[in-house]
């Protein structure tokens, strides 16, 4: 079938513009692209939270006006492609390994805001070595930890954090939590670390979740000026594509199961005394 | 006027780290080389620099990633099962095309061996190691003073060429006490503003480190541009020493420690008359083939003389190209030849092949 047979018969579509059209610079400007995002099309699948969380991140960065002290590490993962998208210096890390990639950057350049940007495979599974004494030894960056409960990238296998009896391409009957164990609670498990400042677990999944995790990131940024330990943002991310599943059911399964094992919400917050400079 | 010490090959190499500017040492214990650790973390912090114990050599070696991606001249260093696990670390420093320096006081192997030396990790160090198309610069030390002296030359290769360089010692010169004297060192003014990622400021575009080249052309435009660099460091940095060629009718070819004990054979065998030199190759990537293939012309025998089971051989025999024969003796774990021991085996080895 040619592309051609798709194109709809009949005259040009007539533009019917409501009576209060206004000319573009008539406009109110409400919602910008932040200046920190590249300008190019994303290779994400429609409703995946990753080009969210993306825009947040940047947004923050552009709100601050620390793009010229901001160093992200991308992981291996679906969003191993980070650098394409935010307009910062990046260095992108080896599965698992963001981390001590970033401990390499933040220790030498203990003034610039570094941040990683990890999966639930690359950080809970094979990076949990190095995310782990990371987070002991209080490096002071920003763990954004994307957990969708699959592996995207190679294409929905099972994760540390699928959910119990969850179907994956690996687990074909369902997570059997008594041959693999039961999902890992990164956040609960790092928080109690003393190095660990401040750990927060959120969504996109609505405006008001998408608020709270920009909220989230401000803080956790704004926190690396303190130097007082790590900061994690867990943020619990969709992915209709290997949950097979709308984007719309994908954002209800957020809702209804995840957040039965991943409760939203802070885990550990800065005691007021820590904050009193801002 | 620079005076003698009298050090450990790994403290040598430690304080000329030092010395060399390095920023940052990222180090995980392990026999025989935590001297290095251990010196660098009484003396970095005095000079201001990072020294830091990782979780793993994983972890010490995805450290230095990030800190020379940031532009800064960092290393590591540890011993064989180490350098082991820091292969897929090194793959990806080489697939980015960062500088640093990695330091490899060779154990004998296979498994978790023993902790004295050997040369079994020849062919990790120079065919690659980790996954990949990419080569280090070798360097291959045979005396307490080569231990400090390559900690300079590695880094200002490793910086010219966007390559990490490997220095691979061994256990015995990494132990042992020699004078060593720490030689005035000027750093050569490198660029590093066109890729490290220090922060971007609105002036420039972003710089990023990645290996990842996911579409084929792009993928093989980048193994071609690598294969360019190495070519290029095969034609200019190919290193070795030569002791009584001229006139040589057999020779050694020795690197390293074994390179020290083959002085000694051949000082010995030519009192007894054989007219032996010795080839120490310096670089072991890049390997003298061309000089070895000139010496070919001359000898009537070679005897590689390795602490393994017969590595460096292959590559003696592939410059060489079947002209004279090319012989193997080798001890292994931790084992050492004596001198005599490979004097007896090269006056065998003359009877056998009727090259006397």
């Amino acid at each position: 079938m040619s592309i051609d047979q798709h194109v709809l018969p009949g005259p040009e579509p007539v533009l019917n513009l409501p009576a209060c059209h206004k000319e573009e610079d008539e406009y109110e400007m409400v919602y910008h692209k932040p200046a920190t995002m590249v300008d190019t099309a994303m290779h994400y699948c429609p409703g995946c939270a990753h080009s969210l969380v993306h825009k947040l991140i940047m947004e923050v960065v552009e709100e601050m006006d620390i793009q010229e002290k901001t160093v992200g590490v991308a992981p291996v993962g679906c969003s191993v492609f980070a650098y394409d998208y935010m307009d910062i210096d990046m260095q992108e890390a080896a599965h698992g390994r963001a981390c001590a990639v970033a401990t390499g950057i933040k220790r030498l350049m203990p003034d610039k805001y570094v941040f990683t940007y990890q999966g639930d495979g690359d950080l809970a599974a094979i990076g949990i070595a190095e995310t782990l004494h990371a987070v002991n030894r209080g490096e002071n960056i920003l763990i954004v930890f994307m957990n969708n409960a699959v592996y995207g990238m190679t294409s929905g296998q099972m994760a540390p954090t699928t959910l119990p009896g969850m179907h994956t391409t690996t687990s074909p009957d369902g997570r059997d939590v008594g041959y693999y164990g039961a999902p890992i609670k990164v956040s609960e498990l790092l928080a109690v670390l003393p190095g660990s400042f401040y750990v927060t677990r959120q969504s996109v999944n609505n405006p008001n979740a998408v608020r709270r995790t920009k909220k989230a990131l401000q803080n956790a940024l704004k926190y690396q000026q303190l130097h007082k330990g790590t900061c994690l943002v867990e943020i619990i991310g969709n992915c209709p594509s290997n949950w097979k599943m709308t984007p719309v059911e994908a954002a209800k399964f957020i809702d209804e199961e995840m957040v039965k094992t991943f409760p939203l919400g802070d885990i550990k917050v800065p005691n007021a005394e820590d904050l009193k400079i801002f | 006027m620079t005076e003698f010490k009298l050090m450990k090959g790994n403290e040598a190499m430690a304080e000329a780290a030092i010395l060399a500017g390095c920023d940052a040492y990222f180090g995980y214990p392990i026999t025989p080389q935590s001297e290095v650790l251990e010196y660098l973390a009484r003396e970095m912090p005095k000079h201001n620099r990072i020294v830091m114990q990782a979780e793993s050599e994983v972890a010490s070696i995805n450290m230095v990633y990030g800190a020379a991606g940031a532009g800064f001249r960092t290393m590591t260093s540890s011993s064989s099962p180490g350098i082991s696990l820091m292969q897929e670390g090194i793959s990806y420093i080489a697939g980015a095309e960062l500088p640093c320096l990695i330091v490899n006081v060779n154990r004998a192997g296979p498994g978790l061996g023993t902790i004295q030396p050997g040369q079994g990790d020849y062919f990790q160090s120079t065919k690659g190691g980790g996954h990949g198309d990419y080569r280090m610069i070798v360097l291959a030390p045979a005396s307490v003073q080569e231990m400090a002296d390559f900690v300079y030359l590695g880094f200002d290769l490793a910086e010219k060429y966007r390559n990490p360089v490997l220095m691979l010692s061994d256990g015995a010169i990494g132990q042992m006490m020699e004078k060593v004297k720490f030689k005035p060192y000027t750093r050569p003014e490198v660029d590093k503003s066109g890729w490290a990622t220090t922060g971007k400021p609105k002036t420039r575009k972003r710089n990023y480190i990645t290996s990842l080249h996911i579409l084929p052309e792009k993928m093989e435009e980048h193994n071609r541009h690598l294969e360019e660099k190495f070519k290029m460091i095969r034609e200019n940095e190919v290193r070795f020493e030569e002791y009584n060629t001229e006139g040589a009718e057999y020779l050694f070819v020795a690197y390293g420690l074994s390179a020290r004990i083959c002085q000694k054979a051949m000082d010995m065998a030519r009192q007894k008359g054989i007219k032996v030199g010795l080839l120490r190759p310096v670089t072991l990537y890049p390997y003298p083939y061309q000089r070895l293939n000139e010496l070919a012309a001359q000898v009537k025998l070679m005897l590689s003389v390795e602490l393994n089971s017969g590595q460096m051989v292959e590559d003696v025999r592939l410059a060489v190209n079947g002209k004279v024969p090319v012989e193997f003796y080798g001890r292994m774990g931790g084992m050492m030849p004596t001198p005599e021991e490979i004097v007896h085996h090269l006056e065998t080895l003359i009877q056998y092949h009727h090259v006397n």
